[in-house]
């Protein structure tokens, strides 16, 4: 393997950054038992590096746009844990005011637009920003991201079509964790090789091991400077794997055991400290301390959204319409 | 000035698109072809094609980028071609455009104004004649406008591109000929249901491509001596309640008229207003005339029947009146 190509705090950034989607997640978790958290939770643990890798290739002026799974992203995108948490909570300091939960996260001030619940869902809007900033004369990307699932949909078909017709600035990042909710890609899909689907509308693609944040990281530069260009739209499929259930309610029966911790093996946290470790980027104290930060960031946050206000019923009907 | 509904449409987005540069008509056929229903003549060579977009077949994915692009600064006029073919795009409409507001905690509004034509009578058969204005009319998040008169055609599109949520505007195919004189001051609200005769007799209350239908029939009860007063909804989310019970207090009676299939229909919802809010007003059990509940059927002497008629409008007021 490469030696990892970026400095020491660069890289210690992508670790930590992973950190913080796994033990905020985790904690998560705990609280859907205790019934703090309710509603659908979606986790992205196992794929952390996609979103790790892929944001820190865009800048501040681009726009995002993720589907329910999509805590990890909204957390590096900036949004921070204390609005998350108090979103899952649904507290009315929550992102999206406790309105939304956990699939719908939003964040007008990083420019996250969800937090979208129906897959495929944000493909034509990611369309539909792009053009907006072409026709502004933006240098804006707008990234979206959806699962292999939504391949099978008309909106990824149509979005697509619509992108590289017009020459749209829209970065597609496939997160391609193999199962659409517990539909195995090959007994869903004909055509297995999404690269080759997103090929048939004439965007170049680019397949990458979304278990490897380094991997993810080069792979997304190249692809937002494509894009940045003004080249046209990018589809990049990131090949990773969900460790998790589906969503709280899912028994997993349809995948077996010995796969995930097959799987398990490449996870990105332990691949990439050990990497960063072996090159003399990272030493134990410094895993355990950055371990511990983002272990506060959580329980800070927790401490936040449980001392967060409750949003009085009589509010109920507002944010339906604008008020005139 | 004498002029159509189509070129008072024609008229109202020119005017948005000479007057906002972030104003750009987007949908199938609106730009070579001049628009379905020729609308949009002539826009392509004046505006270019980055503002008079033809879109692919693809109603999800541009009604949906409609609304990215509204997100992104932009004040998108989509046309999609029919109500018909909105169907193959309601999960952007209701799942995205209507609830965005609401699911980001206020954090976002979506300026998006949709435009279709609706409606039947021109012999198109099933899949092409739906009214479903009230699919739409029950979704909270959306304004949804019926302009049924040449100056709500050429003043209802300013107001629905300066409202910051999301508007639907349904166009009557039946009404794109229909000729009338458009007075100087043609501004209006997209808020107001408005009284369009009236009368003291019987409330008809209806909207869109039915308003022609119901005036006549106004006009040949008049001759037979009973006065209708017609309300014209104009807009069907939110609906103008307090006009409909003011007219309810004049006339005490009322029949609704509505091109959609009667069961949950925009008319029962009426009704069931009137009976809440006009119980004690009432003389009468409240009518309506709607479409049969059959799929529009191509035979002309069988979709004539299938929807209301002039003739249908006049004998319900009679039954209802008693006259």
């Amino acid at each position: 393997m490469n030696p990892v190509p970026y400095d020491k705090d660069f890289a210690q950034k992508l670790l930590f950054d992973m950190l913080r989607i796994r033990r905020m997640e985790e904690k998560c978790a705990e609280l859907y038992g205790a019934q703090k958290i309710r509603g659908f939770l979606h986790l992205y643990i196992g794929e952390e590096a996609c979103a790790a890798g892929a944001l820190h290739a865009l800048a501040p002026e681009d726009n995002i746009v993720a589907t329910y799974r999509e805590h990890g992203h909204a957390l590096l995108r900036g949004v921070t844990m204390n609005a998350i948490m108090a979103e899952m909570f649904g507290k009315q300091s929550g992102c999206s005011r406790g309105r939304g939960g956990s699939m719908h996260l939003f964040d007008a001030a990083t420019r996250f637009y969800g937090g979208n619940a129906i897959v495929g869902g944000g493909l034509p809007l990611a369309a539909g920003f792009g053009l907006a900033d072409k026709l502004q004369k933006r240098q804006a990307v707008t990234a979206v991201f959806f699962g292999e699932g939504a391949m099978a949909e008309g909106a990824f078909h149509e979005s697509m079509n619509l992108a590289a017709l017009w020459r749209l600035p829209v970065l597609f990042c496939c997160e391609n964790n193999l199962y659409a909710m517990g539909t195995a890609l090959a007994r869903s899909e004909a055509q297995t090789d999404l690269c080759a689907k997103a090929a048939s509308y004439a965007v170049p693609t680019l397949k990458t091991d979304g278990m490897d944040v380094v991997a993810v990281h080069e792979a997304a530069k190249l692809a937002v400077a494509h894009v940045r260009d003004g080249l046209g739209p990018f589809f990049l499929e990131l090949q990773t794997y969900r460790f998790r259930a589906h969503s709280m309610f899912d028994p997993e029966l349809y995948r077996d055991k010995t796969e995930v911790e097959e799987w398990k093996t490449r996870g990105p946290l332990h691949t990439f400290s050990a990497r960063l470790k072996a090159e003399g980027k990272l030493t134990e104290e410094e895993f355990l301390a950055l371990d511990a930060r983002a272990n506060a960031e959580v329980q800070a946050a927790v401490d936040f959204a449980e001392a967060a206000e409750w949003e009085p019923a009589e509010d109920l009907l507002r944010d339906v319409v604008t008020p005139a | 000035m004498k002029m159509s509904y189509r070129e008072a449409v024609r008229q109202a987005m020119h005017e948005a698109l000479v007057a906002d540069p972030r104003v750009f008509l987007m949908g199938e056929d609106v730009g070579k072809y001049g628009g379905a229903y020729a609308c949009s003549k002539g826009f392509l060579e004046e505006f270019g094609p980055e503002r008079i977009r033809d879109a692919p077949l693809s109603e999800l994915g541009f009604v949906g980028a409609g609304i990215g692009a509204a997100l992104g600064g932009l004040r998108p006029i989509v046309e999609v071609m029919t109500v018909n073919f909105s169907l193959l795009a309601l999960d952007q409409i209701v799942n995205t455009a209507a609830a965005l507001r609401h699911m980001s905690g206020g954090q976002f509004s979506v300026p998006l104004v949709l435009r279709m034509a609706t409606g039947a009578g021109r012999q198109l058969a099933a899949q092409h004649s739906h009214s479903l204005e009230n699919w739409y009319a029950h979704i909270p998040g959306i304004k949804v406008l019926a302009p049924a008169t040449i100056i709500d055609a050429r003043g209802m599109l300013g107001p629905a591109l300066a409202d910051p949520d999301p508007v639907v505007i349904f166009e009557h195919a039946q009404l794109y000929n229909m000729e009338g004189d458009l007075p100087d001051d043609w501004r209006c609200d997209i808020a107001t249901a408005a009284v369009r005769r009236e009368g003291t007799d019987v409330s008809l209350i209806t909207y869109g491509g039915s308003l022609p239908k119901v005036l006549a029939a106004a006009e040949q009860l008049a001759a037979e001596g009973i006065a209708a007063e017609v309300i014209d909804l104009r807009v069907l989310r939110p609906l103008d309640s307090e006009t409909i019970a003011a007219s309810l207090r004049r006339t005490h009676k009322a029949v609704v008229v509505d091109e959609g299939w009667k069961s949950g229909s925009l008319a029962a919802e009426v009704m069931a207003r009137i009976v809440e809010q006009c119980f004690f007003e009432l003389d009468a059990p409240v009518a309506r005339v709607c479409s049969e509940e059959v799929p529009i059927p191509y035979a002309k002497h069988m979709e004539e029947a299938a929807l209301p008629q002039v003739p249908k409008i006049v004998a319900s007021v009679k039954q209802v009146t008693g006259k």
